[in-house]
């Protein structure tokens, strides 16, 4: 069964087609960092229109790099994100699954990303602890099985890719911040400033507002301090903390492997950093399967549509719309 | 009339229950500005803020998602953050006006939106005490645990409606009961 997804929830518009659930025959991502650049943030305004010009080629492309005229089933993200960028691919969805005559299904872009690991490794073995970091997510999940999912911790304040954002504009090194700090702390030494680490002891909640405070302090006070030292220190905090807390959570809840995901998987460090604090296989996803992309969904959206049956056509997007989580 | 009151804060925690005083004399359809530069602990005022309200769970920052909502006791908590919007049309595309009908906004970075937010019932600038912040004779002390310096603030709450001013004074003076 071919399923195609789309999402728009954010920066990406995203077409993928997803067979069988787990093999991608196509995944097209139009990013529009460029033009985001210039705002240095996501523009509702500008994402919403630039979604409407996008989509229609991008699922055009990921039908033909897949060889096949039209899915068995389209899949589209229904939050949370932006509403105005999420009606564009929910709308889009809805009517090629009506003129195709063939199933819609909406799926949770944060499910989606829950699904990134499934596409990517075969061996696979549940349950999971899955910590997906991302400019507006910070979680930390036991996942015993798909669809089967408890909240450990979040952050209470920023999310860990806000954070990045923040840091790397306060400190001038532009948007996005990730990439931006991940560079220049490779020159840096992380030892030149002892920056918090909130909650380290405490739980599996995240808090990072305290640590942008504290980059801005140091800063002050020590205006000649070399960026990269700033960066590498800054760095080796939210690293720390994620690292830790995941750890004590893939031991706590005795889980097999230990999933990142979101874009914040991305960094270096954390990725070099995971695999050590842990004595299970870390699955660490393809650059490209970090960030938002279709394939994650189509995935998502294959196992929701065996596990629930199609959605109603009256779906409504739902900016706001988290986790389902067992009891 | 145009007036400001100020009052000083020790700590994170300090700033949190004065916001939450501040919640307990809010009502349905106001718009809060809060100002200050990063770091200054406009989050921090906004959790307060939330608790008075009786908002529960985590309130984090809009930064990336520009809005979230919360249920409160005055009907929904709207807080928006405009940090990353740099054109008054794309702060008019929020839609701001429909929201706060349905309750009390709290606008991170507003000042310079201003114009496209409609009225502002208060605007609360935070700034670090010693870092410009100036002195604060005859602020109203907060009584709550003490922070380090680092940790202090200067709250200043502007307003225009002289009739609402003397229970922002009662309230940053600690003799509004916070619902936090």
């Amino acid at each position: 069964m071919n399923v195609l997804g789309i999402e728009t929830s954010c920066d990406e518009t995203a077409a993928a087609v997803v067979s069988d659930g787990r093999v991608v025959a196509s995944s097209v991502v139009s990013s529009q960092i460029d033009l985001h650049a210039r705002y240095g943030g996501v523009v509702p305004e500008i994402a919403g229109r630039a979604h409407v010009e996008l989509l229609v080629p991008v699922i055009e492309e990921a039908l033909a790099r897949a060889g096949i005229e039209h899915p068995d089933a389209v899949a589209a993200t229904y939050g949370p994100g932006l509403v105005g960028s999420l009606l564009v691919g929910l709308s889009a969805a809805k009517g090629l699954a009506m003129s195709w005559g063939v199933p819609f299904v909406g799926v949770n872009h944060l499910e989606g990303h829950l699904f990134a690991p499934v596409i990517e490794e075969p061996s696979l073995r549940w349950p999971l602890v899955v910590l997906l970091v991302s400019g507006g997510h910070t979680l930390l999940v036991h996942a015993a099985a798909p669809g089967r999912y408890r909240l450990l911790g979040q952050t209470l304040d920023d999310a860990a890719g806000e954070a990045f954002d923040k840091v790397a504009r306060f400190l001038g090194l532009g948007y996005p911040g990730g990439p931006a700090i991940d560079r220049v702390a490779r020159e840096g030494d992380p030892g030149v400033f002892a920056f918090p680490r909130a909650l380290l002891g405490d739980g599996y909640d995240f808090s990072f507002s305290g640590l942008k405070t504290a980059v801005v302090r140091a800063v002050e006070r020590r205006p000649e301090a070399a960026t990269p030292d700033v960066a590498a220190a800054f760095q080796d905090a939210v690293v720390d903390v994620l690292t830790t807390k995941a750890a004590r959570a893939v031991g706590a809840v005795g889980a097999k492997g230990l999933c990142l995901g979101g874009g914040v998987a991305a960094n270096s460090l954390l990725r070099r950093r995971a695999p050590e604090a842990v004595d299970v296989p870390t699955y660490l996803p393809s650059m490209a399967m970090c960030t938002d992309n279709a394939a994650m969904i189509a995935a998502a959206g294959s196992f929701r549509l065996v596990q629930d049956g199609p959605s109603p056509l009256s779906l409504a997007p739902d900016p706001g719309l988290f986790l389902e989580l067992e009891r | 009339m145009a007036w400001m009151l100020p009052a000083r804060s020790a700590s994170p925690d300090a700033t949190r229950a004065l916001a939450a005083r501040l919640a307990g004399v809010a009502r349905r359809g106001d718009v809060i500005v809060l100002q200050g530069s990063l770091g200054a602990g406009k989050t921090t005022f906004a959790q307060g803020f939330a608790r008075g309200l009786g908002v529960e769970g985590p309130v984090t920052s809009p930064t990336f998602t520009l809005v979230r909502q919360y249920p409160c006791t005055l009907g929904q908590l709207v807080h928006v953050d405009v940090y990353r919007l740099d054109h008054l049309s794309e702060v008019a595309d929020l839609g701001l006006a429909d929201l706060v009908e349905e309750g009390v906004a709290l606008v991170e970075w507003g000042d310079a939106a201003r114009p496209a937010l409609g009225p502002v019932t208060w605007t609360v600038d935070i700034t670090r005490v010693g870092t410009g912040a100036g002195t604060a004779a005859g602020s109203v002390g907060t009584g709550a645990r003490t922070g380090t310096a680092d940790d202090e603030r200067l709250l200043t709450v502007h307003g225009e409606d002289d009739a609402r001013r003397g229970e922002v004074a009662s309230a940053l003076a600690g003799q509004v009961p916070g619902a936090a």
